[in-house]
Order: structure tokens, then C-alpha cells, then sequence
């Protein structure tokens, strides 16, 4: 039995070895480099850069899954914006208590998750187009409830999802981990985890082989649309206020940390694990440059560049590994 | 015929990493020979021709064309010496029209301008000449998967080839299209041109192929006049050993009935159908491509929605609307396109052979991950599939062990009642075998087989009782010792 864990532990680090010698390669540069030596390793980064991946790991949760059904899910960053903004709402306007607030934040996640399976599991319309109109809607919604400018929230206890500490440890942290845990546990050990590969790998036979088409891709992204939910209220938390303006681009950082973690576009194949390295370069990568200062501007160059390397050197071992 | 050769290929040797592939491999072709390349799966037919097409490049050795060494570096170059392939999968853009397609990538016309009608005259032409009767200005989509392979010979014809290479032609097109390929392939002989063909189905050879050259483990075994040889020679050549029984099938008295299908009919290809299958049965459905064989079978494993008609189980009516519904009757199919519509091509063979049986070893979020490799275990060692270990991804396989994969998952539902479509296509006759012994044993332990197949021998060598069908309907049932393939074919002929 631990002979064979151990060659399913080798097979995930042999596929994966070019980005954990990035990311590896990227924490030792940041250790030894003058500028940032004395900052990057210190408990208070290493938790600011968890925090900061956090959000964008709750969606790469979902759109891992999404990815490896062979779709997309572009609605993640505007389900942000509004799941925030009603959340937000809910205990400036209406009231509520803070855990009733949080729980309306995700279920309006879910709400939009479930309507994009809903759609997409019922026709034959790509998961692009159905997740960029629910994208323009969620967006558009976030305006019109807010009006366009923030719903502020001053209550203390709102703050601790987002901006509290459990122990040391930051509360986005803490989720995080639950989500990974969950997720990890979804697509390992369980029978959707395997239809989801099944039906990403091949859909026709997965009909053939009686698996439920239908209820795996809604099932998928009605998870996604919680973690989005999640993601949102997280976000919101931490920024004392719902803001339409939120997650703006978000389902790009995300699509980015699953594809660089390996992960096929054309579904059938794919690893949590891989795409938490794939969250850890890019949050590394932005810390990295933070720290040394580099022009904001000149960090989405070197965000993508080393996005395309890291694809790339993948790209060159599977070329390899097949002939 | 001229007995210089317009290709000689000299001790052609490629290595992959871990895998000799080619060693010291000699080939020969004259003009005007239909020259068959045979080999099992792996055996390095495909590397071979890989390397004529310049899509390889071969790490030693030397091609000669017309007598002359060619240094063939690329597809270009290949077709530069006349060399065209025709691949098993068909690469016709199905959007475009036959001369388009014909002509794609050297389209007439002036400048940018493309002169259509020019186009659809000129592969009228060429059409004609060859005696094929497609219209040029027809959507390749809407042909025939035989006729689309026309097109691509006649593409191929339009580079001025005088090599042709065939993959599998016959792999998926009905007997009488067979005939009508044959005839086009004697025609292009007739003027010179020299064909490679590689088949799995042996009785072609005697039809079509003047001499044979057999690769076995990626080295060369030999070649041999296909007049002086007989089938079960180039077997032995091409497996390594005396295949001493190439069918097994011991016939038992079958039991009781175990499905009764009445009247069913799916309001397109099939019209009514209606059959009974015994326990220890295995009974064949034979007919032409469209007759709607696959089609009954698809009705019987509720993957059709609206079919009408009745199916009974052990003597019960039956409602099947979904396969989940199928598989609780005990029923199995095991489709006709592997790729399509059985292979998880990125997924292990872990993966792929308990895919249908998740419930045996996955209760919630435990995963009993011992039982998962038992199971496992347990059908690659039933089917002798070979794999260097479970967690090899199923499409680094070769046909016959993919296929003895899907066999193996369905087996792991313990099925009753066993529909195989197309079970050995694409699969090499050592495997074949090993597949055919598999069914008998199964019978013999009392399951019911469903075996559609397009290869009559092995119709008429395994099943107990032929159900010929036809336009969606049975035309005719034969028992095993009355059949033979004329009377098949005459029952499944219009």
C-alpha cells in the first residue's frame, strides 16, 4: 500500500517538475536576493502572500473542475462583485446577522453556478458563451444593487472573515485550507470526483458508461459558483465594503494559477495539487516584485511572461515524454 | 509487370527513447503491386510508413526511389518524391467541397482570386477518370465515409503519386464498398503507380495484394508472394508461433432464455426487430454498415431515448431509458468506437478499468484503494493485457490491449448479458485470438454474447445462431453449421 501511494506521489512530481523547480527556483531567489532577504521569509509575508493567494485559490478550486470537464467558467470575477455587494447589504441595509449575511453571499454564488449548469448542461451552448452573458449579468446586477459606488459596512465582527486572525493565522488562510481539503477530497475520493475526469475525458463514453452527463457538469459548477460566493464575501470582509468593482478580472488570475498547474485546456486531465503551485508562483511572483519594488505596470509583463514560460517548459516535456 | 523497383527501403532503423522500434527493416516496392505491410499492433507498421512520409526521421538506414537515394526530411519532401498517405483517420475538411478539398493548399486561380469553377471542373476530371461517380461540388460532410475515401485517393492521385500509402482503408466501410475501392485501387495499378497496404483483415490480402512483407516486434521477418502462402503462414510470421486454434468455441446446449427483444424500432434506422438470446448463447448480427445493428444495440442499452417496442428479461418485461437503467438488468455494451465512445485516452488503466464499478471500492470519501488495484489487478490478468503498470496512460497502449481493457471494465459489472460491437476491430490477430477464447469461456460460465461484427469469418466461427440484418430489419437467421458467407451476404445485400 505505501509502495503505491508513494508511485502515485512520484507520478504527480515527475508530471509537475518544471513548476515546483519554478516555484522553488522563485522562493530561493527571493532568499538570497539583498533587497528582499531580510523580508520575504519572515512569518508576516508568508502569511500576507497566503492571504493574498487565497481568493484566487477558492475560484481555481472550481475552475480546476471546470477545466477538467473541458469547459470554462469566465462568471467567477463578477459573481465576486455581487455575492460581495448583497452580502455587504445584507447587514448595512437589511439588518442581518453577520453569519446569515455570509451564508446570502454564497448562495448567490451558488444561485449563478447553478444557473450556468443549468444551461449548459441542458444544451449544447459552449461554457464560454453561457459564462460570459451570466459575467455581463452578475456584473451589471452589482451595479444596479449598488448603485455603483461601495455599500460600506462599519460593524467589527464583519471584518474577521476577511481581515481576522484565527491564533496567528489569518481567517482566509484558515478557509483556505478547509477549501483545499474539501476540493482535494471531491476529485480523489469520491464518484464525482472520477466522473468529472471521465466525462472531461471523453463525454461520449461517459454516457455510454451510464455516468450522469448532465448532473456532473451542473454539480461542477454549482461548486464553483460557491467558491466564487466565498470568494466574494472573503473578499468584501476585507475591504470593509462590497464594491461592483471587485473580482475584476479575477477568473483570469484563476484560469491562470489551474493552467500553469498543469492542467488541460481540452479537460480529461488536471490536479488540485498542481494548481496550488500554480496560485503559489503567480502569488509569489507578485510578492517577489512588490518586495523589489518593480513598477506596477511592468509587473503584468513579467506575470504573463513567466505564466507562458511555465506552459511552456511543459509544453517541451510532454513533447518529449511522447515521442 | 516491371520488376524495377520504385522503392527500396534499406535497413531502415529508429529508436524512441526505451523502445527499439525499427531495426534494420527492408521493404521493397515495384510499380503496379499492391504490396500488404503486416504486422501486429506495435510491430512497426506505422513507424515504417512514418518514416516514408518524412513525418519521422529514421536514425540509419536508406529510402531509394526509382533507384536513386532520396533524402526524405520532412511531408514536403516526401510528396515532392511522390510519396501520399492515406490515413486510417481521414483528414477531409468536411466544411468544404470535394474539389476544395482536393485542391486544398494549391487552389486555382489568379492571385487571390480563387477560380471555383475551374476547380470543380478539374476534379471532375480526375474523378471521372478514375470511373468515381461523386460530384465535385458536393460537401465532403455530406459522402460517405467510403466516399470520402475516394476523395482522398484521388487527392492524393493529384500530387502525380506514384507511392501510395493505405492505413486501413476497409476498417470502416461496408463489404460492397470494399469491392468498389478494390476496383479503383486495380485501376491505379493498372497505370504504374505502387501501393502499400496495411490491413488487419487477411482475407483482403488474397484479393488485392500481389506479395506481402511481415514485421514482427519492429524487426523484419520477411516477405512472401501472396499466392504461395496461406493465411495460417503469414499468422504464424506475424505472431512468432503456431496459433494452433485461431477460434475457440466449444457449442453447449444454451439454457434459458435470458433476453427477448420484440418489435424494436428507434423511428430512423431501425424498424422492428425482433430476436431471442439464450443463456451460454452467443448469437452474431451480421450486416452491411447502416443496417442497424449498432443502432438495435444502442435501443437495448438505453442510450436511444424514444424507441418503441418491448424488452423482456429472464421471461420480464424490461424498462430501459438510460444504461444506468441497462446496467441494473445485468446488461453490457462495449461499443463500437473505442476512441469515441469507450477510452478515457488521458486516463490510467486504473481509471479506465473501474470507471463503471466506483461503488465497489468508493463509499463517501473513503476510497479503498487496495480493493481499486484488486479489481484492477484481477481483469488485466483475466484478458492477459499487457502494461507495464496500472497507472500507464491507456493511450500509450496498443489496440488490442485498449480493447481488452473496455472488455475487462465491463466484465468488472458482471454483466448477464454481454453486447460486443465490433469487438476485434483494430485489434491484431494474436489478440484476436486471445479475445475470441475469452467469449467462449464466458459462454461457458453461462453469460449471453451479442457479437456484432463486419468480419464474417469471425461471425460464422463464434456465434451459435446469425441474425442477418438489413435496412433496420432482420432478413434472416442462420444456425452455425448452415452458414456461410455467400448466403450472409445475400441476405444482408439489397
Amino acid at each position: 500500500m505505501l509502495v503505491k501511494i508513494r508511485t502515485e506521489a512520484e507520478i504527480f512530481m515527475r508530471r509537475n517538475l518544471g513548476i515546483i523547480l519554478a516555484l522553488l527556483i522563485l522562493c530561493i531567489i527571493m532568499s538570497v536576493n539583498p533587497i528582499t532577504r531580510n523580508t520575504f521569509l519572515t512569518e508576516r509575508n508568508v502569511f500576507n502572500v497566503l492571504r493574498q493567494i487565497s481568493s484566487n485559490l477558492y475560484l481555481a478550486c472550481g475552475m480546476t473542475m471546470v477545466i477538467i470537464l473541458g469547459g470554462i467558467d469566465l462568471s467567477v470575477g463578477s459573481i465576486i462583485a455581487l455575492s460581495g455587494c448583497i452580502s455587504a447589504g445584507c447587514v448595512v441595509r437589511y439588518n442581518m446577522p453577520i453569519g446569515a449575511a455570509i451564508v446570502v453571499g454564497i448562495l448567490v454564488g451558488l444561485c449563478i453556478g447553478m444557473f450556468n449548469g443549468l444551461v449548459i448542461s441542458k444544451t449544447t451552448i459552449p461554457p464560454f458563451i453561457v459564462t460570459l452573458a451570466t459575467m455581463n449579468i452578475a456584473k451589471g446586477f452589482a451595479y444596479v444593487y449598488t448603485g455603483g459606488s461601495p455599500v460600506r459596512v462599519v460593524t467589527r465582527e464583519w471584518q474577521f472573515l476577511g481581515a481576522g486572525h484565527i491564533g496567528i493565522v489569518p481567517t482566509p488562510v484558515v478557509i483556505l485550507v478547509i477549501v483545499l481539503i474539501v476540493t482535494g477530497l471531491i476529485m480523489n475520493s469520491t464518484k464525482i470526483g472520477r466522473h468529472i475526469y471521465a466525462v472531461g475525458g471523453n463525454m461520449q463514453a461517459a454516457a455510454f458508461s451510464g455516468i450522469n452527463v448532465a448532473k456532473t457538469k451542473f454539480l461542477v459548477h454549482a461548486y464553483s459558483g460557491i467558491m466564487a460566493g466565498l470568494a466574494g464575501v472573503v473578499l468584501a470582509s476585507r475591504m470593509y465594503s462590497g464594491q461592483p468593482t471587485a473580482g475584476d478580472g479575477a477568473e483570469m488570475d484563476a484560469i491562470a494559477a489551474v493552467v500553469v498547474g498543469g492542467t488541460s485546456m481540452s479537460g480529461g486531465t488536471g490536479t488540485i495539487g498542481g494548481t496550488i503551485i500554480g496560485a503559489l508562483i503567480i502569488g509569489v511572483l507578485n510578492n517577489g516584485l512588490n518586495l523589489l519594488n518593480v513598477n506596477s505596470f511592468w509587473q503584468f509583463v513579467v506575470k504573463g511572461s513567466v505564466i507562458l514560460l511555465a506552459v511552456f517548459v511543459d509544453y517541451l516535456k510532454n513533447k518529449n515524454s511522447k515521442q | 509487370m516491371n520488376e524495377k523497383a520504385i522503392l527500396e527501403m534499406k535497413n531502415i532503423s529508429k529508436s524512441f527513447p526505451g523502445v527499439k522500434a525499427l531495426q534494420d527493416i527492408c521493404f521493397e516496392l515495384r510499380p503496379g503491386e499492391v504490396h500488404a505491410l503486416l504486422g501486429e499492433n506495435g510491430a512497426g507498421k506505422s513507424t515504417l510508413i512514418k518514416a516514408l512520409g518524412g513525418i519521422y526521421q529514421a536514425d540509419a538506414g536508406e529510402i531509394f526511389i526509382d533507384g536513386k537515394k532520396a533524402n526524405i526530411n520532412g511531408v514536403r519532401a516526401a510528396q515532392e518524391h511522390g510519396i501520399s498517405i492515406i490515413h486510417q483517420e481521414l483528414v477531409l475538411v468536411p466544411h468544404m467541397t470535394v474539389a476544395e478539398n482536393i485542391f486544398l493548399g494549391r487552389e486555382h486561380g489568379r492571385g487571390f482570386i480563387i477560380d471555383r469553377n475551374e476547380m470543380v471542373r478539374k476534379a471532375q476530371e480526375l474523378l471521372s477518370a478514375h470511373d468515381i461517380n461523386i460530384d465535385a461540388a458536393m460537401l465532403v460532410g455530406k459522402l460517405t465515409i467510403a466516399q470520402q475515401q475516394m476523395v482522398e485517393i484521388i487527392k492524393a492521385i493529384s500530387f502525380n503519386s506514384r507511392i501510395l500509402v493505405m492505413d486501413e482503408p476497409t476498417s470502416s466501410i461496408s463489404d460492397k464498398e470494399v469491392d468498389q475501392l478494390f476496383e479503383t485501387m486495380r485501376g491505379l495499378t493498372e497505370k504504374g503507380v505502387g501501393i502499400i497496404y496495411i490491413s488487419h483483415k487477411m482475407s483482403e490480402l488474397d484479393q488485392i495484394c500481389d506479395r506481402v512483407t511481415v514485421l514482427r516486434d519492429g524487426q523484419y521477418v520477411g516477405t512472401l508472394n501472396v499466392s504461395e502462402t496461406s493465411k495460417d503462414q503469414l499468422i504464424a510470421l506475424m505472431v512468432g508461433r503456431e496459433l494452433v486454434n485461431y477460434y475457440t468455441r466449444d457449442y453447449l446446449e444454451p439454457g434459458k432464455v435470458v433476453l427477448k427483444c420484440e418489435n424494436i424500432a428507434d423511428n430512423d434506422t431501425v424498424k422492428g426487430v425482433s430476436f431471442e438470446l439464450r443463456e451460454g448463447q452467443i448469437i452474431g448480427m451480421a450486416g452491411l454498415v447502416g443496417a442497424g445493428r449498432s443502432e438495435t444495440a444502442k435501443c437495448i442499452f438505453g442510450l436511444t431515448k424514444n424507441y418503441t417496442g418491448d424488452i423482456y428479461i429472464d421471461g420480464e418485461k424490461a424498462r430501459i431509458k438510460t444504461p444506468m437503467d441497462a446496467m441494473r438488468y445485468g446488461i453490457a455494451l462495449i461499443p463500437e468506437d473505442r476512441k469515441r465512445e469507450g477510452l478515457y485516452k488521458v486516463q490510467s488503466v486504473k481509471f479506465n478499468s473501474t470507471i463503471e464499478v466506483l461503488s465497489q471500492f468508493i463509499k463517501g470519501i473513503f476510497v479503498n484503494q487496495l480493493k481499486e488495484y484488486e479489481i484492477t489487478r484481477k481483469y488485466i490478468d483475466m484478458m492477459s493485457t499487457k502494461t507495464p503498470s496500472q497507472l500507464q496512460i491507456i493511450g500509450n497502449l496498443s489496440g488490442g490491449n485498449q480493447q481488452k481493457v473496455m472488455i475487462g471494465r465491463w466484465l468488472a459489472t458482471n454483466p448477464k448479458i454481454l453486447i460486443l460491437d465490433e469487438p476485434t476491430r483494430g485489434v491484431d490477430v494474436g489478440a484476436k485470438s486471445e479475445i475470441y477464447a475469452i467469449m467462449n469461456q464466458l459462454v461457458k460460465e453461462g453469460m449471453a454474447i451479442i457479437m456484432i461484427s463486419s468480419e464474417l469469418p469471425e461471425i460464422i466461427n463464434m456465434s451459435d445462431k446469425i441474425y442477418v440484418m438489413r435496412n433496420g430489419q432482420i432478413t434472416g437467421c442462420l444456425d452455425h453449421t448452415e452458414a456461410v458467407q455467400e448466403r450472409i451476404m445475400e441476405l444482408a445485400a439489397h
